[in-house]
């Protein structure tokens, strides 16, 4: 029933908010509504025993899908991640004022479900639909509460997206009817026998909507475009917990579904994922802009996840989804920040700020943490996830993981760059009047800096989460 | 045999009520309560409870298949006088007229749903036919009108002549009214078409491509569409086009390998569905008005639905059926919204999220439908359509082709969903009352539900 429960919360509230006019309300109601999921989402991965965690139902006998929700060691992590995620957001951005505040936060709310969905489906259509459901409420949201460029930026976004959706359709149809039983449900898919050449048409026909998603150069130019305009309580749902569907789908339904193909294709994808990293964290040094060097900071984070996935090892696979977690949680962060600066001085460019650390002593801290965090210093949480994805990549190829390493090179000029900009040097005609950060801002920030630290020393739960996932993916 | 005599019936009913009935909207009630009355008595004939029984020596053959789309067309057209009726009252003074019009359009339509041999195929169509000649001629003061009637006519009436001469080659190649007549090459055993019956499928092939608007043979429908009176295109495009298609499929149903050897008939099919999409998508890409744009999108649509003839198995007649019930219901919506706006551009419908927000939340589902998103009922349209064509066999190019063109239409339709909500402006609409946003409403509804449960339609097939 959990993760029944986790969908249908936030899919009810989300219809319920539609109807509310008043902004408190319908900020309270949302909280109040992502808290419970938390509740439940703690409640589901620590307590309770594994059947409660499946579910599964009649839904469309005649085509053979079936309404199937489980959660395994990964589908626990993400459920988890989201469900802290969205408090998390409500709370940093409470202040934020938006046009339509019900509408704002019903939409949030139904992307949750969705994102829920994706991360609990255990049949393809059913995953398909929760695919793109979680989708187009962030349409939706980009669309109307985004920057100035927005209608455009998320139109590209939304097509770039739903080609790959489609594409994916078409693989799970053709895979559907090669199971030996006509059904959609995952283990049908696990145990389907497909002749080479045409298992490698359909694992691209998959990749390539995993990839924009997630997305993997060269299919990233929607990323920065849209994180930039998107509203950033959007933007943190984007990069926090969206693009991981991308790579938790990869680990779901391509290594175990088209183990050989996967395989054989495993030095491009890796090659792409390389090139990414450093093209994105050559282009981040050159950002201008918090939230593109953001955006392009994530690209190259991904970039090495996705590498890391294809080495088909159990060291890379579990640094892959320890990270999927601990990503979540930096670049939320990294978020926060950026709207508190955005939302008080009024611009996000380095060259307009500067000396914020004798302003804002609690914020420096803060991002100081969230930032050495997003270089994967040694006792944050990203470091344990980093090191097992390199260790991984080391075994696969010395020369890939060479290239890669770079990255983190890079990673640590922009990222430190960043910090040095906005926080030292002498203040600006902006920063000269800037105040510190407001409590709900600092109290959530010190909490995600506390789970960045702990997870960082004892990263031990997050990699037993993983394993059975690990052993489940590399065993078939 | 219920729904052919019942609708020819209150066709010539309506046609004189306009002299008891001189209030116009008393004669839109009377044909509401006529096609419920068509659509009660097409369900008691599908279960053979009353059924009229006349011999017609097997020219028409009653199946499930065609009585349940008959019930599907009665009941879009209820929607359609119950949503848009009070517009078509205003398109001139022969409301009575427009409404037997109707009715012996669908008397073509239960033809076409249970024909059985060419004769009554042709029939079917020009019964048909001829009536929406007249009723895309109906604004009569209208020169738009006046010139599409007349194209439709030529260009109709020499369709219908292919189509004969498709016909008279086949009867004359095997001395039969219908298909798989073919003479058995004593060899092997194979039934093996001749030229003259080849050529005739042909002619018979490019005739009903003609009426279902897929290209090559799309020319008219732009302009017919898009010239026609906004309410009487609503109809055209959806309940007309679907049985068309019923049409098709049933007469090529298992059929088709007459043309010769091997894919023969899959290569001419598959150019057919990427022509249909390619020009229909493309050209409703670079269209400025809504109305416009709908008349390539209904081409593009055809090209999806024409996939139900290259699966020809049991998921594409399940496949056409829901198509025809999800594209009826979501074109319907948008016409008659459409019908009430003042300005059919993309322009006009700018802000209408903040002056009408059922309109605009409807219409969105509407469009998303028609996209092929999931939770609608679009989606699983689609799906059947790319799931038949996959079950037969289909190249997967031919599926990623078609795919990549839906990605296409969401360009279109979603053009209508940003004006009206991410664009400022005041569109002005014709007076909008309860009962049509009701209406509204409870299609927008029925698209989500048979979004979720398609087998809510497809049980009701069975049972």
């Amino acid at each position: 029933m959990i993760p029944v429960l986790l969908i249908s919360i936030p899919l009810v509230t989300g219809l319920v908010g539609f109807f509310l006019k008043e902004g408190a309300t319908a900020r309270g109601w949302a909280l109040l509504s992502s808290l419970i999921t938390l509740a439940v989402a703690i409640a589901g991965v620590f307590f309770y025993p594994r059947h409660q965690l499946n579910f599964d139902a009649a839904w469309l006998p005649d085509l053979g899908s079936r309404l199937t929700l489980q959660m395994d060691g990964m589908g626990k992590m993400l459920c988890l991640l989201t469900a802290i995620s969205f408090p998390v957001i409500f709370i940093a951005t409470y202040k934020n004022n938006y046009k339509n505040p019900g509408s704002f936060y019903a939409l949030m709310l139904l992307s949750q479900a969705g994102l829920t969905g994706v991360f609990t489906a255990g049949d393809a259509l059913l995953f398909y639909f929760f695919w793109e459901l979680a989708l187009i409420p962030v349409y939706f949201l980009c669309s109307l509460w985004g920057g100035e460029k927005r209608i455009a930026v998320t139109f590209k976004f939304f097509i770039y997206t739903f080609i790959g959706s489609l594409l994916m359709l078409t693989g799970i149809l053709y895979v559907y009817f090669h199971t030996p039983d006509h059904s959609f449900s995952m283990q049908s898919f696990y145990h389907t026998q497909l002749e080479p050449g045409k298992a490698s048409l359909a694992f691209w026909l998959f990749f390539l909507a995993f990839a924009i998603k997630m997305p993997v150069f060269p299919f990233h130019t929607w990323q920065p475009d849209t994180y930039e305009q998107s509203p950033t309580a959007v933007t943190m749902v984007l990069s926090g917990i969206m693009v991981k569907m991308g790579v938790f789908a990869v680990i779901r339904w391509l290594l175990p579904v088209f183990p050989d193909a996967s395989t054989s294709f495993a030095d491009i994808i890796i090659i792409l994922s390389v090139i990414g990293m450093l093209y994105a964290s050559l282009i981040a040094i050159r950002q201008d802009d918090i939230k593109r060097l953001i955006a392009y900071s994530s690209i190259a984070h991904i970039g090495l996840m996705s590498a890391a996935i294809f080495t088909h090892n159990a060291t890379g696979l579990e640094g892959v989804m320890v990270q999927m977690f601990n990503h979540g949680i930096n670049v939320i962060g990294l978020w926060i920040v950026a709207d508190t600066i955005e939302q008080q001085l009024g611009t996000r460019k380095f060259s307009e700020l500067g000396g914020l650390a004798q302003k804002a002593p609690a914020l420096a801290i803060l991002l100081v943490v969230m930032a050495l965090a997003n270089i994967a210093l040694p006792l944050t949480n990203a470091f344990v996830g980093e090191f097992l994805m390199f260790n991984g990549l080391f075994q696969y190829n010395l020369w890939m993981a060479a290239i890669a390493g770079i990255s983190v090179i890079l990673a640590a000029a922009y990222t430190l760059n960043m910090v040095q900009k906005i926080l030292y040097g002498s203040t600006t005609a902006v920063t000269a009047n800037a105040g510190d950060l407001r409590p709900n801002v600092q109290w959530i920030l010190v909490l995600l800096a506390l789970l960045v630290i702990v997870l960082g020393i004892y990263p031990q739960p997050l990699i037993d989460l993983a394993k059975d996932t690990v052993a489940a993916v590399l065993g078939k | 045999m219920n729904a052919i005599i019942v609708s020819g019936l209150l066709g010539v009913i309506m046609m004189f009520s306009g002299i008891v009935l001189k209030n116009r909207s008393a004669i839109t009630n009377l044909a509401a309560i006529g096609l419920l009355l068509l659509l009660i008595a097409n369900i008691l004939g599908t279960y053979g409870i009353c059924t009229i029984s006349i011999n017609t020596h097997n020219m028409l053959r009653f199946e499930k298949f065609g009585m349940f789309f008959n019930s599907i067309a009665f009941a879009a057209t209820l929607l359609y006088v119950l949503l848009s009726g009070r517009d078509l009252e205003r398109t001139g003074v022969n409301t009575g007229e427009y409404y037997a019009l109707i009715f012996f359009v669908l008397c073509g339509v239960s033809i076409l749903s249970s024909f059985n041999g060419l004769l009554m195929l042709f029939l079917g169509i020009e019964i048909l036919s001829i009536p929406l000649y007249i009723l895309t001629g109906a604004d009569k003061r209208n020169l738009r009108s006046n010139e599409a009637s007349l194209k439709y006519f030529l260009m109709g009436s020499f369709s219908t002549g292919i189509m004969l001469m498709g016909i008279t080659l086949i009867y004359g190649a095997t001395g039969y009214f219908d298909l798989g007549h073919s003479p058995v090459v004593p060899s092997t055993g194979e039934q093996r078409a001749t030229f003259l019956e080849v050529a005739g499928i042909l002619l018979l092939f490019a005739s009903m491509c003609f009426k279902v608007s897929a290209a090559p043979f799309h020319f008219w429908t732009p302009d017919v569409y898009d010239g026609a009176p906004s309410v009487f295109t609503s109809f055209m495009a959806t309940v007309v086009k679907a049985s068309g298609f019923i049409a098709f499929v049933r007469l090529f149903d298992r059929h088709g390998n007459e043309l010769g050897p091997g894919p023969t008939w899959s290569l001419l099919l598959g150019f057919v569905i990427i022509a249909t999409l390619l020009v229909g998508n493309i050209t409703a890409v670079f269209q400025q008005s809504v109305k416009r744009m709908l008349a390539y999108s209904s081409i593009a649509q055809a090209g999806f639905m024409l996939f139900a003839l290259y699966g020809n198995n049991d998921l594409a007649k399940e496949g056409i059926l829901l198509y025809s019930v999800a594209y009826c219901l979501a074109t319907i919506g948008i016409f008659a919204i459409l019908i009430r706006m003042n300005d059919y551009t993309f322009d006009g419908f700018n802000g209408l999220a903040k002056t009408q927000p059922v309109l605009a939340i409807t219409n969105t589902v509407f469009l998303l439908s028609l996209a092929g998103i999931p939770l609608t009922a679009g989606f699983f349209a689609k799906y059947y359509m790319l799931a038949s064509a996959v079950k037969a066999g289909a190249s997967l190019w031919l599926v990623i082709v078609a795919v990549i063109f839906a990605a296409v239409s969401v360009y279109y339709y979603f053009r209508v969903i940003q004006a009206m909500y991410f664009k400022d402006g005041d569109p002005a609409t014709a007076p909008i009352g309860t009962g049509f946003k009701a209406m509204l409403i409870l299609m927008a509804a029925l698209i989500i539900l048979f979004g979720i449960f398609p087998s809510m339609v497809l049980g009701a097939f069975y049972f």
